[in-house]
């Protein structure tokens, strides 16, 4: 019924955090900048977590809005207020809480899960040495 | 049937990221949007299994057809969107240089 709401709320605060994230490292980017040649290599063989969390915005933004057209094709979303069909009937808006708690909150809990084995792969990948990313290549 | 074609698009979509030369297209849009829908879908599936157990598997064939056609539509909605992101962004100034055209 609106269960994409959910993950749509997670989106807009992740967004927000991306953002500051983002701030914060240009800050700290800017304070280093005279540091030794040791802490910028070290510093190069991470992630930004700015960047970590684009992923994850990325995907709830991407899923949010594939699914409201969903919602759409299924007339459980309008282009008037109050845009949901369930907000029209009580009955309906209990039902479609229900479903935000559970569903919703499911399909959050599995975004941000999959993004957490994500990242660890990612640093996994960026940590591993050039060599050893050779050797796995095929011949 | 839709999480199903929705699985297909976002491995497609990753093959073709994957092998990409360089990010004029803006590949991971199409990936992101893709896996992020699967993954819900997932989720909700989940619930559906939970609700109706081995009936899960063996639905109408009508609403088949009709999760076939939402599925479908996904994909070209989801296509539609990240053309119009590659256009308005137009990295290679293709676009721009045939507006500019007299």
């Amino acid at each position: 019924m609106a269960c994409f709401v959910v993950p749509a709320a997670e989106a807009v605060v992740v967004t927000a955090a991306a953002y500051v994230m983002k701030k914060t490292e240009e800050k700290k980017a800017a304070q280093t900048a005279g540091g030794n040649a040791a802490d910028l290599a070290a510093g190069e063989r991470k992630i930004p977590w700015s960047r970590k969390l684009r992923w994850l915005s990325g995907l709830l933004w991407g899923g949010a809005l594939l699914l409201a057209y969903e919602h759409v094709w299924h007339g459980e979303v309008v282009p008037w207020f109050p845009f949901l069909t369930a907000m029209n009937d009580p009955a309906d808006t209990a039902a479609m809480l229900q479903e935000m708690a559970t569903i919703g909150v499911t399909m959050a809990g599995i975004v941000t899960g999959v993004w957490v084995a994500m990242c660890l792969a990612a640093d996994a990948i960026v940590k591993r040495s050039p060599k050893a990313t050779a050797e796995k290549a095929p011949v | 049937m839709t999480l199903l074609i929705c699985v297909f698009a976002a491995i497609i979509a990753t093959i073709k990221w994957y092998k990409r030369e360089n990010d004029n297209m803006r590949l991971g849009i199409l990936c992101f949007m893709f896996w992020g829908a699967s993954l819900m879908w997932l989720g909700d599936a989940i619930w559906e299994y939970a609700e109706l157990h081995e009936k899960f598997f063996t639905p109408k064939p009508a609403d088949m057809l009709n999760d076939a056609f939402l599925g479908l539509s996904v994909v070209a909605f989801a296509l539609v969107v990240w053309l119009i992101i590659v256009l308005v962004r137009d990295p290679k100034g293709t676009l721009r240089k045939a507006l500019a055209r007299k």
